[in-house]
């Protein structure tokens, strides 16, 4: 039977926006492990990280509480599972600031009747990620693998908002393995101390302080490289983004010679697991996976 | 009892000794060249019918020497106990089949190794004698505390809980010391929040209530004499009257002294009456007795108050403490307490450099200042300026600004001052110096807490700023005269409930050493050795050195000038037998013969067999440990190694070192304990002693025509592993390159 | 200055951290740091904070509100975390981070051109208007945030990722008329409205 989950998309992932193909790879994979993505009816934004200027506290609280809500109504009883990390992490800060004040519980929900809901914060919220590890297994997610991803050297670059300041269970914040070991279970082989694993590709900042964020998101990509990556593989959708379209600018700016693919996990599960490069999203990346886009084609 | 000498010598066979060594050969060699009555092999000697075995032929065949042939001298010491006989250990599992290869080139080297750690074993037990109490030993079941503070008063009721009667005596006219004069104390329990009452009183109650405590006070001590077992006081008091007390062991809390605030004059202390120090406040907060603190210059209630943390210490500045007094940073957030917990409105500032707030607790208490709202400001500060409100100029470290704040009130942390006694180390020395020059007695005297009758001066010696020395990590407690015991602030700076822990422990150890110095048992590190230097009469020469040079001040002299042991004063560590130049200094079972003798023992091949001969003195404190740890991580060393352990290097005879240069030994290594300011030495000044007497050991080689580097000696932690090895091999190296010794016959 | 500034400096007179207290969120952690400087030391883009988050705790305690508020040191914060997992006393920096920001933006004394505060406004304004983040208008309102000229002189530069993203299905022209949104606009206008009503009431306490 098969697992079934509350899911939050988030807006990266609709259709046309920055990280669709992310939800294209992410929907195939399930898809194989028997995974079932009931969408949160309505959701909204979660105002990430940068909502903060002109969003307050309760205001972004009550964004987040919203989405929970309509889970609780819609998707009674089923764990909140979110792709992105931004979005993971807000509605999983909502649950934890409400649950321990209950003054801002109380005004949220005063907040939450002008649209109609009422929060009871009681599921649990999830990344995709955990969802893997906890309820499926890297066992049964290796039992699937049809086409095993022999011969492709994988940095694994978790970055920081699946990381931090949550994590994933088990794992640490300096030196998470997970990655690694899904990698390996793909049957790619990952790059061994990985130098900026855990790094900040600069966020939201990349769009405001591009330099600065560039000259980040450049070690980044020089570490892959250094460990002799093909390419990188990253659970966030800003990591993604960043780390893979600023190459060109970056090659102009520092005279480097970038090109390293960018995708999700779920694009080499997907990949892995025998579907296409269209059902697996190859066709979303800028830097083409070339590797990959030929074990899709075998 | 008869000493007619029989000696056994026994071999074990187990862990591998016999498949690497010719076992009968080693018996052949016990018997032959070890001159042993008995001789006999066992698979696992420290099982119980090996150690039967051996008991055996104590009981029926009379043998008072046994020689085990086994592993290290610092295995199995519990299944190689036997009375009354000198137990000589040889080291074949550790010394020689763990640092050799098991090849067939090595097996010749390996097993003259073992022949010659046979005969060693031999010739040193023919030379030891089975050590027994001396007679000189008395037991008194009570102790001496000088102090009646919460270090002395500790420790009296932890002595009393163990049936132990004490005596404090008190300098001043009550109970209580620096605690009472607190408001409240650093919290001791936990959630470590908010300040605790102090207890003084419960305790001060305790002790008048206590049968087994009696309190002196307005008292002095003005003489201590005798040793641990027989300690002689007279306790003079005011009134001038004397009473003499026998005790068994002393503890020494005589805490400290405020430092004297009035050098500061840069924070206006002295000029303004609203610059106080901790202890000043103290007292304010007692008047206040929890309502608003009122400052001293117009009563005006504080609103604003200032905490300058290391005002005047861990400073190189005259007159300044160079150390950090460790309970300053929770004293001042304890008492920022007294003010925010009256009103939560009063601004209450902590300036500190590094905040320090030592024991389980101090995190906590840190954060409930904070939490409590007290502000932490990094900086430094230059000047309190006096007008109506004291005025403090700092350096904020964080912002790096020089900036000021007016306040009505400054407390200025000023740490502890030991309350130690007279002999500082520095004046100790320079006594001794003085005192090997001209031959006179060492006279220090001045604000002396003991008043010891000992040749070495009339306190404990101190360690740096003046503390009570006390090696905290190798031996908690002891200081450099047996049987004394220092607890509290005068050992090392601390809180009330540090100094209560520290006064149980010392109680304890207090304790014990009456017990062990009734049985003629030594105190740390040789604990229960019932061994004890005595010396021929008749060859003294009253040059005074083993007085001068023991590191424990147990050696008196009588009105002749020979000097007079004190063997429950004694540590056994043998550094007066290194430092008689006539060598009439000698223990029972370790002497210039029993290593002597070892040593001339050893086979030496002849010059042209390319053998050379290397002798190890190894400390048994550290470097012998370490060189059984290097064995048993099977790191090799030389073959041409013969190691021997010293109780402390202070203990080696430069006789050793000629007589093993004259019987043809090419090098000589010599490992002790570090020596200097953070010394290791388990008996504080042996290393360094050795160290000094060593550095004349060049004229001795060149008086032979030797190269001076066949000496080496070496400073070795337990933990030089990989230094002890290498040591070796490179004087195998290095006598390759220089040659072999010429005094080979 | 804003009248709401006015009447803080008023209420909080020589008392900054008090006023960060009751106002800033997370405020009430700034007083338990311990000045270790592990969050400094933390941050990727440290080198670029004229204050570092320490010092900032340091000046609050030290009464410098205008040199806080007015700072744009914050602004840095990329949101990586770092800070919040190596802080030894558990200090909640990032959000302290975000939480000064938006006080000084609620105040109106932040620094008005700086483009993190410019970009994270843009991303509200985009966010509360349907719901949803219309990326595309987020990035054309970024572009164009400092006038047309210089934004064209930007999107000029972006053009290159911004047709790769096209190419790759990853922006769609479709946002610039409708787009993404909730269904609920109403709804979530009234709820957003609600909670800045309450919140507001709050800061007037």
């Amino acid at each position: 039977m098969a697992k079934e989950y509350s899911f939050y998309p988030g807006c990266s992932s609709q259709e046309g926006a920055s990280s669709s193909n992310y939800l294209t790879s992410v929907q195939s994979m399930c898809d194989v492990l028997d995974i079932k993505l009931n969408v949160i009816p309505d959701w909204n934004c979660c105002s990430a990280s940068i909502g903060y200027c002109g969003g307050g506290e309760l205001p972004r609280l009550a964004l987040s509480a919203r989405n929970i809500a309509l889970s609780e109504e819609h998707n009674a009883g089923q764990d909140i599972v979110a792709t992105c990390a931004a979005c993971w992490l807000a509605t999983k800060e909502t649950q934890e600031r409400l649950e321990d004040d209950e003054g801002l519980m109380a005004e949220t929900n005063e907040a939450l009747a002008e649209a109609g809901l009422k929060l009871k914060n009681e599921n649990k919220i999830r990344h995709m990620v955990e969802v893997l590890i906890e309820d499926i297994g890297y066992e049964e997610m290796g039992k699937h693998v049809k086409k095993p991803l022999d011969g492709i050297k994988i940095a694994g670059y978790v970055g920081c908002q699946t990381n931090r300041p949550f994590g994933i269970e088990g794992e640490s914040f300096e030196n998470p393995k997970y990655l690694d070991k899904f990698i390996e279970t793909m049957g790619a082989e990952p790059v061994e101390n990985y130098d900026k694993k855990v790094s900040c590709c600069g966020g939201a900042l990349a769009f405001s302080e591009p330099d600065k964020s560039q000259a980040l998101i450049k070690d980044i990509i020089e570490a892959a490289y250094d460990g002799g990556a093909d390419m990188i593989v990253t659970p966030c959708p800003v990591c993604q983004m960043n780390v893979e379209v600023y190459q060109d600018k970056i090659n102009a700016k520092y005279g480097t010679k970038f090109n390293i693919p960018v995708t999700y996990y779920s694009t080499l599960m997907s990949v892995a697991y025998g579907k296409n490069g269209k059902e697996s999203g190859l066709n979303g990346q800028i830097i083409k996976a070339t590797k990959l886009e030929e074990i899709a084609a075998k | 009892m008869s000493d007619e000498m029989k000696i056994g010598a026994y071999i074990c066979k187990g862990c591998g000794i016999a498949d690497r060594l010719d076992v009968g050969q080693l018996e052949m060699t016990a018997t032959r060249d070890g001159k042993a009555a008995i001789c006999k092999q066992h698979d696992f000697l420290c099982s119980e019918e090996g150690v039967k075995l051996i008991q055996d032929d104590i009981d029926n065949e009379g043998v008072n020497r046994v020689v085990i042939a086994a592993c290290s001298r610092r295995a199995k010491t519990e299944a190689f106990q036997f009375e009354n006989v000198a137990l000589v250990r040889t080291n074949l599992r550790e010394g020689v089949i763990w640092v050799r290869p098991d090849t067939d080139e090595a097996r010749e080297t390996t097993q003259e190794m073992g022949d010659d750690y046979v005969r060693m074993g031999c010739a040193e037990a023919k030379y030891a004698h089975p050590p027994k109490p001396s007679g000189e030993q008395g037991l008194t079941r009570a102790i001496l505390i000088a102090g009646g503070g919460v270090s002395g008063m500790t420790a009296a009721l932890e002595a009393s809980k163990a049936g132990y009667k004490s005596t404090i005596v008190e300098k001043s006219g009550s109970l209580g010391g620096a605690t009472a004069q607190l408001f409240k104390k650093i919290p001791t329990k936990a959630p470590y929040a908010d300040p605790e009452d102090t207890g003084v009183d419960e305790m001060i109650a305790a002790v008048e209530a206590d049968p087994n405590i009696t309190v002196f006070l307005n008292a002095t001590l003005t003489k201590t004499a005798g040793a641990p077992g027989r300690f002689e006081a007279d306790i003079t008091t005011e009134s001038g009257s004397t009473e003499t007390q026998m005790f068994g062991s002393i503890v020494q809390a005589s805490g400290f002294k405020p430092f004297d605030a009035s050098v500061l004059t840069e924070f206006s202390y002295g000029k303004s009456k609203d610059v106080v120090t901790q202890l000043e406040l103290e007292a304010l907060a007692k008047e206040a007795n929890g309502g608003p603190i009122k400052r001293p210059s117009d009563g005006k209630e504080v609103s604003s108050v200032m905490f300058i943390q290391c005002a005047g210490q861990r400073s190189k500045k005259e007159g300044h403490l160079e150390h950090c007094s460790g309970y300053c940073c929770s004293a001042s957030i304890k008492q920022a307490m007294y003010f925010k917990d009256q009103n939560p409105d009063i601004d209450t500032v902590v300036l500190y450099t590094d905040l320090r707030t030592p024991g389980a607790g101090g995190e906590n208490f840190y954060r409930s200042g904070q939490k409590k709202g007290v502000i932490f400001t990094k900086g430094v500060a230059s000047e309190v300026v006096h007008s109506q409100n004291p005025t403090v100029k700092f350096k904020d470290l964080i912002l790096d600004e020089d900036t000021e704040v007016e306040v009505d009130l400054v407390v200025l942390a000023t740490g502890m001052v030991p309350n130690a006694g007279s002999s500082t180390r520095e004046e100790l020395t320079a006594d001794e110096n003085e005192a090997k020059e001209t031959g006179n007695e060492i006279r220090i005297d001045a604000d002396s807490i003991l008043n010891l009758d000992y040749r070495q001066g009339k306190d404990v010696p101190h360690m740096a700023n003046g503390f009570a020395d006390s090696h905290f990590i190798c031996f908690p407690y002891e200081t450099q005269r047996t049987g004394i015991y220092t607890a509290g602030p005068t050992r090392r700076p601390m809180d009330v409930q540090q100094a209560i822990d520290d006064a149980t422990g010392a109680a304890m150890k207090a304790i014990n050493e009456a017990e062990n110095a009734a049985l003629g048992r030594a105190a740390h590190p040789r604990s229960g050795d019932l061994s004890f230097p005595s010396f021929r009469k008749e060859g003294c020469t009253q040059c005074k050195r083993c007085t001068v040079e023991c590191p424990f001040g147990a050696i008196n002299e009588d009105e002749e000038g020979y000097p007079v042991y004190n063997e429950s004063r004694c540590r056994r560590c043998g550094t007066c037998m290194g430092a008689c130049p006539v060598r009439v200094i000698s223990f029972e079972n370790y002497s210039i013969d029993t290593v002597g003798q070892q040593l001339k023992a050893v086979d030496i091949p002849d010059e042209f067999d390319e053998k050379p001969r290397i002798l190890v003195l190894a400390c048994e404190n550290d470097a012998y440990p370490a060189l059984d740890m290097a064995a048993q991580n099977k790191m090799e060393y030389s073959a041409f190694t013969r190691i021997i352990p010293v109780r402390c290097l202070g203990s080696v005879s430069l006789s050793w070192i000629t007589d093993s240069m004259n019987s043809g030994f090419d090098g000589v290594i010599l490992m002790g304990c570090p020596s200097g300011d953070d010394y290791q030495c388990h008996f504080v000044k042996g290393s360094g002693t050795a160290q000094e007497r060593m550095g004349k050991v060049g004229d001795t080689l060149e008086s032979l025509s030797l190269e001076k580097e066949r000496v080496q000696t070496y400073e070795i932690s337990i933990t030089d592993i990989q230094k002890v090895t290498q040591i070796i091999n490179d004087m195998e190296s290095t006598i390759e390159q220089i040659g072999m010794s010429p005094f080979k016959f | 200055m804003s009248d709401l500034n006015t009447s803080m400096v008023e209420k909080y007179r020589n008392n900054f951290l008090k006023e960060v207290e009751a106002h800033v969120e997370e405020g009430e952690w700034v007083k338990m740091c311990m000045q270790c400087g592990v969050c400094s030391g933390s941050c990727p883009l440290g080198p670029h904070w004229e204050h570092p988050p320490q010092e900032l705790f340091m000046m609050i305690r030290a009464g410098k509100r205008e040199e806080v508020l007015s700072s744009e040191s914050m602004w840095m914060c990329t949101s990586c975390y770092n800070c919040i997992v190596r802080c030894p006393r558990e200090l909640p920096i990032t959000h302290i981070m975000h939480g000064l920001a938006h006080y000084a933006t609620r105040l109106g004394i932040e620094p008005k051109g700086q483009p993190t505060r410019q970009f994270a406004q843009l991303f509200w304004d985009n966010l509360a208007k349907n719901g949803r983040v219309n990326e595309l208008w987020l990035g054309v309102n970024l572009y164009f945030m400092n006038g047309l000229v210089e934004g064209i002189k930007v999107a000029m530069g972006m053009a290159g990722i911004g047709l790769g993203m096209l190419k790759a299905g990853r922006l769609s022209l479709k946002e610039l008329v409708g787009g993404h949104t909730v269904k609920d606009k109403k709804g979530f206008k009234a709820m957003i409205k609600k909670a800045q009503e309450l919140e507001a009431a709050r800061v007037d306490k």
